[in-house]
Parts: structure tokens; C-alpha cells; sequence
């Protein structure tokens, strides 16, 4: 495998819903180190692709790979195994936990104490609990929200709890990170935030792979854009290729927008 | 972040003491024969609070699981052995005291199973009946560990009716005592009661130090992760089949172990320890405990169990534990003990000067 080859490749997926083709033969590569977005009006088939990627679905045809292994038909938690983490559209946190308990469960990956371990406290596992501890409370630091960390994660705002759902996901190490729509629901300081930390999260190494509709945030921070449209990807490119596609701005915009556009 | 159980377990612990110390004082120690009993059945709560409370499954075969290990213990013991103790394998068994004799009921000697040994076969087949239980069933999403659960206890309490070998509606009696060392043992005797208590105790406090350790490390999250939201606990690398069927097998170890015990300790047990009624009961403490809550489902369990055997619940015994699951899930699903625990948490952690990590189960507010 050459360092150049693509982190991720998705390979023709096709996938149907009873009467929708929500994905129809779906091919890009997300390269290391960039931050790639996947765009495209409600229903194109955004969401589905996301999990297809992390494993939610198994595709009908076409294949995954990630990291040069073919990834589509594993389970969830062995594609996290492997080093891809995922946000939800609806941070999907767990209620019953504190913040940091949220976080710390994304160590999981990273940690190997079984129950017996645990049960009777051996010292091994009693060092591997304070690294879970130390990581996770310095990673809800970066996202801003350490005061918060002893309490239940219910309590948390909105937008406190995407960071949560962030900083879980990062706890992971994952070398690929998917956000699932990371700015919907957060107003615009928020989003600003975001957008900085999305860029030291891929400084620090991490290939971002987002779905996004936020425009400004997208074109501000992608470094390369897949749109897709009715489960078609019709346009990849840079944000400059992208804003200037006659078919991308006719389908956001309508057929009429995009020849006065071009006129 | 690390838990600290020592402090309540040692605080129980003196709490264990002082009760059995007023209980001799005042010239009442029958009592302790159902305060015994309350520990053991306490241990089948705390392990299927593990379970429902952090797993989020919900078992309706714990008594099953009980009498798996009862019925082991009491049939491997009281069995008649002399033909295998004199054949080849006889001799290493007895050697290595896997097989011991005792005085037969109509005198002269008969060889039974070491209770040790009935003990390790009792957990070894309840851990594999577990697994046979619980793998189909954990694999799916939903309720459906429930479903085979309640089918399970009930083959298994037909089946305890229907076998000469169990004593068919009889149950099985004369289960020798279980030597323990240190003059220890687990019987009915009167002369051994206050040791009794204190083994039945020490086995509880025990189980609830484990089980708090297990709740605040990597599996106990896993466990509590899975409950909170099982397809963002599977995105996070966490094999929820795998660790829902862990938590299941593991309470029902502890349950097989505390059925295992009882038994020593009465001399004997019946099918009506299987039945589904019994059930419902281990179902109705942990939710009147609080679901996710040690403490309170130790505190309930104990309580109404002990009320339950000295019969001041009458012929409304069964009734009153299938109306006390139906009252909590529809007026209080949290548990009674929600708002004082939460009090009791707030004014600890005043006190202590810090804040303590658990959180109520539940929604968020």
C-alpha cells in the first residue's frame, strides 16, 4: 500500500430502500490528512452513506475499503476497532452516564481490562482506568467543556453535547473521523468554534470526512467536496470546482439560478 | 473518579455486626435464620441488578438460574455415590476429596459428592446453560432476552416437578452441611447460626464490592453505554452482544451461587424456588432498588425479603411482589428510593466536599 493511496475508498455502493435508491453506484476516495465533505439537499443519500461507511448498513453492492481492508459487511464495532469513529446527526450520547463516563467510553478501542480485571481491581487495570481518566478529561478540555465533566450528560446544552459526542469519538484515536452534520442546531459562535477545532482535529493528523449544510462552513473548511444528488454523486472537486459546477448550482438552486449564473 | 466502596461496604459491615449483636441481646436470634436467607436471595438481586439496572436487559429466569444451582448442590451431595466411589474412579476422587462419605439415613455410611465439588459443577453447568440461554437471545435487539428467560424458568420448574432425580414436587432434603474450614460451615445447625450470618453477609458485601468495581471500569461502561444507546455503543468498538451476554451469564453465576449456598444452609430446597413467581420477585426488587442502584436494591431486597419469610405478608406474599413491580413501573420507574437517594447524594457530597459520579438512571431532566 503506497502512502499515497486514498485512506478510504468507497467503490460503487449501491443501496436501495424499497422503492428509493438512496445510494446508485457511489465511488470517491477521502486522501489522509484531509478534510472531505459530502454534500447535497435532504434525501440525497448523506446519512445513508455515513452508515454505510461505519457499518450501521450493509450495502446491497459495492465495497468499502479502509486502510486498504475491505471494511462494508463488518460490524460496527469492529470498523471502530479499526480506526474510523463517527458522530451522529442527533449527538447520540448516553444519558445515563456522566460527561466524562461519555467520553472515557471511548477509550473502549484503546483499553483491554476485562471483568475479572475489574472486579477485583488488579493494578494493571487500575493504571489503565487513570489513563482513561487523564485522556478523556484532557480531551473534554480541548472541546471546552472539563467543568462540566462530573455531570450527567443530560444536563448538557445542545451544542455542549455535539462537543461531547466529538470529544468521545476523538477518544477512539481514530485516523478516520466521521460528522454527521456537526453544525446543525448550534448558533453561529458555535459554529465558528467548530470549524477551528475541526481544523486542529486534522492538524493533529486526523482525516475529517463530513456531511454538512452548512455552506459557508463547508466551502471555509473542506479541502475537497463529493455532492451528491438522489443517491448520485454528480460533482467532486474543490470548493472553487464545486461553486462553479453548473449542475451542483442547479441543483441546489434550481435550473433557471444556475443559467444566470453561467450568463 | 476511582470508586471508593470501601467506605459504605466497611459501614455495612458494622451495620451487619450491630444488628446481629442486638439480635443476641435482645434473646431474638431466630430472627437471623430469615435475615440469612434475605442475604442469599439478596445476591441473586444484586447480580440481576448488574443485568437490568446497568445492562438494561431485562431476565425473567433468575430464579431458574437459583435453582440450577441449588438442585446441583443438593442432588450431587444426597446422592448415593458408593457404586462410582468403588469403581476405578473412586480412588482419585476420593483422594482428592471430591467425593466424601456420610452418615447414610438409615445408618452405616453412603459417599456423596464434596459439597466443594457439587458447588463447582453447580457453577459450571449454570454457566453453560447461561450461554445456551442467552446467546440467541442477545444477539437481537429488544426484549428478547425476557421472552426466552420466562420460557426457560418455566421448562425448568416443570421439569424440577417432573423428575424422580429432583424430588419431583418434593424438592430434595438431608443436604449435608458444607464444611468451609476454620470450624466454619454452611448448615442448619442451631450452634452455627451467628457463623452462618456472618458467612451469608460476608458473601453479600463481597458480591456488592465486586459489582461496584465492575460498574465503574471498562466493562461497566460498556454495560451502561449499551443501555443507554446500544447503536452508539456498538459505533464506539463495543461488542454489545458480546457484553450483554457477560453481564448475563455473570449474574447468573451469582445467582446459581447464592441457590447453591441457600441450599446448605436448609438442608434442603424445593421447586417452588423455581418458580415464575420467584421470578417476577428478583424482577420487582431491583426495580423497587432503583434499577442502576446497588445500594438500594441491596437495602429493599433484604428488607422485604426478611418481611416476606417471617410471612407478615400472609398468603398476599406473591401478590404483594407482583403489585409492588406493577405500582413502580407505572408511578415510579426510577424506584421509590430515587428522590432520597438523590438527597442523600447531595448532602454527601456537601459533607465529603466532593461531588460523587453516579448519575440517576433515567431521562434527562
Amino acid at each position: 500500500m503506497t502512502p499515497a493511496a486514498p485512506l478510504l475508498v468507497v467503490d460503487d455502493i449501491r443501496h436501495r430502500f424499497g422503492g428509493v435508491q438512496a445510494l446508485d453506484h457511489v465511488s470517491f476516495g477521502v486522501n489522509r490528512g484531509e478534510i472531505k465533505a459530502v454534500i447535497g439537499p435532504n434525501g440525497a443519500g448523506k446519512t445513508t452513506l455515513f452508515n454505510v461507511v461505519s457499518g450501521l448498513i450493509r450495502p446491497q453492492s459495492g465495497t468499502v475499503r479502509f486502510n486498504g481492508t475491505a471494511i462494508s459487511g463488518l460490524p460496527p464495532y469492529r470498523i471502530a476497532g479499526l480506526g474510523l469513529s463517527r458522530t451522529f446527526q442527533t449527538p447520540s450520547l448516553f444519558l445515563n452516564m456522566t460527561t466524562l463516563e461519555n467520553v472515557m467510553v471511548g477509550r473502549h478501542v484503546r483499553s483491554r481490562a476485562g471483568l475479572l480485571a475489574a472486579a477485583l481491581r488488579l493494578p494493571a487495570q487500575r493504571r489503565e482506568e487513570r489513563a482513561i481518566h487523564d485522556v478523556s478529561l484532557a480531551l473534554l478540555e480541548e472541546v471546552g467543556l472539563a467543568a462540566a465533566a462530573r455531570r450527567p450528560v443530560g444536563a448538557l446544552s445542545f451544542g455542549q453535547r455535539r462537543m461531547v459526542e466529538l470529544a468521545r469519538a476523538l477518544a477512539t484515536e481514530p485516523e478516520l473521523l466521521l460528522l454527521d452534520e456537526p453544525a446543525s442546531g448550534l448558533n453561529t459562535r458555535e459554529t465558528d468554534d467548530l470549524a477551528t477545532l475541526i481544523g486542529r482535529i486534522r492538524d493533529r493528523g486526523i482525516t475529517v470526512l463530513l456531511v454538512e449544510h452548512d455552506m459557508s462552513l463547508v466551502m471555509d473548511i473542506a479541502d475537497s467536496i463529493v455532492v451528491l444528488h438522489f443517491g448520485v454523486p454528480i460533482a467532486e472537486g474543490t470548493p472553487a470546482v464545486i461553486r462553479n459546477d453548473r449542475r451542483v448550482v442547479s441543483v441546489y438552486l434550481g435550473g433557471d439560478f444556475a443559467d444566470a449564473a453561467s450568463a | 473518579m476511582r470508586p471508593r466502596p470501601l467506605v459504605p461496604v466497611l459501614a455495612a459491615a458494622l451495620a451487619v455486626v450491630a444488628l446481629q449483636v442486638a439480635v443476641t441481646a435482645a434473646g431474638r436470634e431466630y430472627y437471623l435464620t430469615q435475615t440469612i436467607m434475605a442475604a442469599y436471595y439478596a445476591v441473586v438481586a444484586l447480580g440481576l441488578c448488574l443485568v437490568m439496572g446497568y445492562a438494561g436487559q431485562i431476565s425473567l429466569g433468575h430464579a431458574a438460574f437459583f435453582s440450577l444451582g441449588g438442585y446441583t448442590s443438593a442432588v450431587l451431595t444426597t446422592a448415593d455415590l458408593t457404586p462410582l466411589a468403588r469403581s476405578g474412579w473412586g480412588g482419585p476422587l476420593l483422594r482428592l476429596h471430591l467425593l466424601q462419605a456420610r452418615a447414610g439415613l438409615y445408618g452405616g455410611e453412603t459417599i456423596g459428592a464434596n459439597p466443594w465439588a457439587a458447588f463447582g459443577g453447580a457453577l459450571l453447568l449454570t454457566f453453560a446453560v447461561a450461554l445456551l440461554v442467552g446467546y440467541p437471545a442477545l444477539r437481537l435487539k429488544g426484549h428478547y432476552l425476557a421472552m426466552a428467560t420466562l420460557g426457560f424458568g418455566l421448562i425448568v420448574y416443570r421439569l424440577l416437578l417432573g423428575t424422580n432425580l429432583t424430588g419431583a414436587a418434593d424438592g430434595i432434603t438431608g443436604v449435608p452441611p458444607w464444611r468451609l474450614g476454620f470450624g466454619l460451615e454452611i448448615s442448619g445447625d442451631g450452634a452455627q447460626r451467628i457463623a452462618n450470618y456472618y458467612v451469608a453477609w460476608g458473601l453479600v458485601l463481597f458480591t456488592i464490592l465486586l459489582l461496584t468495581h465492575i460498574v465503574h471500569s471498562r466493562a461497566g461502561r460498556a454495560f451502561r453505554a449499551l443501555h443507554g444507546g446500544e447503536t452508539a455503543a456498538n459505533s464506539m468498538g463495543i461488542n454489545t452482544a458480546a457484553y450483554k451476554l457477560r453481564a448475563f451469564v455473570l449474574s447468573a453465576l451469582l445467582a446459581a451461587a447464592a441457590g447453591s449456598m441457600l441450599t446448605h444452609y436448609s438442608g434442603g430446597i424445593g421447586p417452588s424456588e423455581a418458580s415464575a413467581m420467584k421470578s417476577v420477585r428478583y424482577v420487582a426488587l431491583v426495580a423497587a432498588g432503583g434499577m442502576a442502584n446497588l445500594w438500594g436494591v441491596l437495602v429493599v431486597s433484604a428488607t422485604l425479603n426478611f418481611l416476606s419469610l417471617r410471612g407478615c405478608f400472609g398468603s398476599y406474599d406473591d401478590a404483594l411482589f407482583g403489585a409492588l413491580l406493577i405500582a413502580i413501573v407505572s408511578l415510579a420507574p426510577e424506584g421509590p428510593l430515587q428522590p432520597l437517594t438523590a438527597q442523600g447524594r447531595r448532602l454527601w457530597s456537601r459533607l465529603a466536599g466532593h461531588r460523587v459520579m453516579t448519575t440517576p438512571e433515567g431521562p434527562a431532566p
